[in-house]
């Protein structure tokens, strides 16, 4: 294991944030710690990362006790949301200062530097300074820094949170490229759950300063351990007092063993998906069908259709 | 913003009273002074303010003055980056009156500032008897000149420096930390950087206040001419003495170190922003 | 300069323990701030808190009889009665010119404005000692305008004007640069005259400044010393201020009454800053 976080409890004045967490990150691993916001999942960076003291509980990075040993002296790259890029930097000096402060020679530095601006596509930009840059541009600056260190785990904090749309899909993807290439042990926090099942291989589920679930993105997308898990990853609808996902509902035309009658309510094109709102007795659900479904149903509001969870549907009672 | 006022603001009749009103005001509180110091410089030319800046007596005010002033802003300085990250990045019970007190010497009196240290430190208190007996020498001497100094100046560094520490945020500095660097490496390369401006703003100003101090300093110094006579010291003795050009060109020479601190400060502000 | 003084309260523990993730994190209380907070106390107890609580045991030390006496001779009550006087005239002025300045400065525009602007603060550049010897030299016996006023109440005043002069103009010209014009044009829009957007929108978001900065130019004024020893000509139970009585009582060692008059200032400023503080929490709270 690279890292392990052994019963970790932690809380600012009153508010009690992590709760007897313990979570185990394998080498190698790109994994999400995933949750709302207030789960308490940049705190457990923050006490991995040494930034924050637990109240209890252990850290072990690569094997030894880091609990008690200052940041300065864990090894880890960490990647701050709003990138705390050094402002009276270069972009050059920004990536060198981790190997300055190891008091590395001159032109190994210069090595390194050049080795991770290439990396992270800033080749160009060595003499700039952070001002200088777009959002993303700095993000991957940030991580070149980070990297430059040779950590022995990288951390990164919401890495993509301050990002407009469009550069955090790209960033995404070039993260899951760069793991890939470097394959250094990477936890980071998200609370985009697509975010979480694009580029991570493992999950961590923390809610209200508990793990809810911990698995692969398939594991707890199909496998939720409980009812908070499986809405938090995906739209749910509540079928006969089953959640179950919309995208697993069967619509017929004829009543089907174990199906119920509902009416239709409302039809919602969504480009090739239609999402079909319908009254089951006193209940609201909704489905999501293909276009070509829905056309041979000849779905519309007012008409009768019957639904059942589909054969390979997972389900969930209501609690 | 002209063009605006014309929809909102005051009719223009008004407008023009009110400018008139405060450019009256400001002629006569500010600007006319200001053209005095200009013209009593230059009235007799530049030879005979050179004369009077360079005898005896005024280059000792200036060596004086320079010397506490160099002090006052040194501690200052330490105390006050320090005093200003205690308060923005530490935690500790007593906060609010830590930050109540660092304001404290600007409501003070400089008479009464002067007083208070002759209270402790003068020869007749238990504390500056005891030190006068062991030859340390405090009230009528640099050290008590210095203190007073301190004391009139303490808040200046300290709110120049908090609200940009404020905004700067401690991300920079953990990101420091989790790139190795120690304290010491985190606070000179990441922390002083982050702050130069604002630091050398506080300074400035510090130092423009030592170098004018006039209320503390003249209770502490004992005024004693050629020993602890500064230069403000010096302007009031010449004036009252009747030598009215040497008071005038070191008064002259006060005002334009505080004219050039004035632009020096504005320029950092601009910066800072 | 001055105004952020006051206001930078954003230090004090007036923050609940809410937030599960506080926006600024601080560093827990440990060895390196019990070192730094031990150091800074050290300094200003030396420097500040020592001498000032010499300055009032002095002035109890013989009892409350003493200290009354010594605050009622016919001197120091006239310079105490002076002193406030003056100053509360002084910051009065300030507060309609102070005001009237920032207006001009922020919503004005003519050349050489920016120099003015420049110019405001350098009153608080200026040795309070020179500043004196300049308005004496101006408005004394010489006056090259044929404005006498040394050795007058007025003059005593002209110089507390001139070395309070930035406080208001500071403290209101930030809020004003920052007031949102879309209100005013709003109100214009609504049908209200350039007098009521003033007293309706305007005034009511200038207040709090123009209190402040007021306030600060009062404390100033009470205690200045050096600017009005010059033109004051140090008469007693005419231009005698405060200050400069009590700087009188200490060159006659006579510090127990320096001290009572000292205390005496020193509770006037304390009450006007505990005011000014009390007013802008409620303030904030209604607001």
């Amino acid at each position: 294991m690279a890292i392990e976080a052994r019963h970790i409890n932690k809380a600012f004045g009153a508010t009690s944030v992590l709760q007897d967490v313990s979570v185990e990150v394998p080498s190698g691993s790109l994994t999400a710690l995933l949750g709302p916001s207030g789960g308490g999942k940049s705190t457990l960076l923050r006490v991995i990362a040494g930034l924050e003291q637990p109240d209890s509980g252990t850290v072990l990075i690569a094997g030894a006790d880091v609990t008690r040993l200052a940041p300065q002296r864990r090894n880890v790259g960490f990647v701050f949301q709003h990138y705390a890029a050094f402002k009276h930097m270069t972009v050059f000096d920004n990536i060198a200062f981790g190997l300055q402060i190891r008091k590395r020679p001159k032109n190994e530095i210069h090595k390194r530097v050049h080795e991770l601006l290439e990396l992270v596509h800033l080749d160009q930009f060595a003499k700039r300074y952070p001002a200088q840059l777009s959002g993303g541009q700095r993000q991957r600056m940030a991580l070149a820094r980070a990297l430059a260190v040779e950590p022995e785990v990288l951390l990164l904090d919401e890495p993509f949170g301050a990002l407009d749309a469009q550069v955090r899909k790209e960033l995404r993807a070039w993260l899951r490229r760069l793991h890939d290439d470097v394959h250094v042990t990477t936890v980071f926090v998200t609370h985009d759950q697509e975010e979480a099942i694009e580029v991570a291989d493992t999950i961590v589920v923390l809610a209200g300063g508990r793990v809810e679930q911990s698995g692969s993105p398939h594991e707890v997308y199909d496998n939720p351990a409980n009812e908070f898990v499986m809405r938090f990853l995906g739209p749910v609808t509540e079928l006969d007092g089953r959640l179950v996902r919309p995208h697993d509902i069967e619509l017929t035309a004829e009543p089907e063993p174990g199906s119920a009658e509902a009416t239709v309510e409302r039809v919602v094109r969504l480009g090739f998906e239609v999402r079909v709102e319908m009254r089951l007795g006193d209940q609201d659900a909704w489905a999501q069908v293909t276009r070509g479904l829905a056309e041979r149903l000849r779905l519309a509001p007012g008409e009768t259709v019957h639904v059942r969870p589909g054969p390979d549907a997972r389900t969930l009672a209501v609690v | 913003m002209a063009e605006r006022s014309g929809v909102t603001g005051p009719s223009v009749v008004s407008k023009y009273v009110l400018r008139v009103v405060v450019l009256a005001y400001l002629l006569f509180l500010l600007v006319l002074p200001v053209v005095l110091i200009g013209w009593k410089t230059f009235q007799h030319g530049l030879g005979p303010f050179f004369d009077a800046l360079t005898t005896h007596e005024a280059l000792h005010a200036f060596q004086v003055t320079f010397i506490v002033a160099l002090w006052a802003v040194a501690l200052n300085t330490v105390f006050g980056v320090g005093t200003a990250i205690l308060l923005v990045r530490h935690r500790f019970p007593g906060k609010r009156i830590l930050n109540a007190v660092i304001d404290l010497p600007l409501a003070v009196s400089p008479v009464v500032v002067g007083l208070a240290l002759i209270l402790v430190y003068g020869r007749f208190s238990s504390f500056g008897g005891w030190l006068e007996d062991h030859g340390i020498k405090i009230i009528f001497s640099t050290p008590g000149m210095v203190l007073a100094t301190v004391f009139v100046a303490l808040p200046l560094v300290v709110r120049a420096v908090v609200p940009v520490l404020e905004e700067m945020g401690d991300e920079q500095e953990q990101a420091a930390q989790t790139l190795g660097a120690g304290r010491w490496q985190t606070f000179r390369r990441i922390t002083v950087p982050g702050i130069r401006s604002a630091l050398a703003y506080g300074i400035v100003l510090c130092l423009a206040r030592a170098l004018g101090e006039y209320g503390a300093v003249a209770v502490v110094s004992g005024r004693l001419v050629g020993q602890t006579q500064t230069l403000t010291l010096y302007v009031e003795e010449r004036f009252q003495n009747f030598e009215q050009p040497a008071a005038f060109a070191a008064a002259t020479a006060l005002a334009l170190i505080a004219i050039v601190s004035l632009l020096v400060i504005k320029l950092l502000q601009r910066k800072a922003d | 300069m001055t105004s952020k003084i006051l206001e930078t309260d954003s230090t004090g523990l007036g923050t609940p323990p809410g937030p599960v993730r506080p926006v600024a994190r601080r560093r827990p209380p440990g060895a390196p701030t019990a070192l730094g907070l031990g150091s800074a106390m050290i300094f200003l107890s030396l420097i500040v808190l020592i001498p000032l609580a010499a300055v009032l045991w002095k002035s109890a030390e013989h009892g409350p009889g003493f200290f009354w006496k010594s605050v009622t001779t016919p001197d120091a009550w006239a310079a105490l009665k002076l002193t406030v006087v003056a100053s509360i005239i002084v910051a009065l002025i300030n507060l309609v010119m102070g005001t009237l300045i920032a207006w001009v400065l922020v919503r004005d525009s003519f050349p050489g404005k920016a120099v003015l602007d420049t110019l405001i603060d350098l009153p608080f550049a200026l040795p309070t000692i020179v500043a004196g010897l300049v308005l004496l030299e101006l408005y004394g016996a010489d006056s090259p305008l044929g404005i006498n006023l040394a050795y007058t109440r007025v003059g005593v005043a002209v110089a507390l004007l001139f070395v309070t002069l930035p406080f208001v103009v500071r403290t209101v010209q930030p809020v004003l640069l920052e007031l949102d014009r879309d209100m005013e044009q709003a109100a214009a829009s609504l049908g209200a005259g350039n007098w009521t957007i003033f007293r309706r929108i305007i005034l009511p978001n200038l207040l709090p400044a123009m209190v402040s900065g007021t306030a600060l130019a009062f404390t100033r004024s009470i205690a200045e010393f050096g600017s009005t020893v010059l033109i004051s000509g140090n008469l007693p139970f005419k231009t005698q201020v405060a200050a400069v009585q009590i700087f009188g009582q200490i060159e006659n060692d006579n510090t127990a009454s320096a001290a009572a008059v000292s205390t005496a200032l020193l509770v006037v400023a304390f009450v006007v800053l505990v005011t000014l503080d009390l007013v802008q929490r409620w303030g904030s709270r209604r607001g």
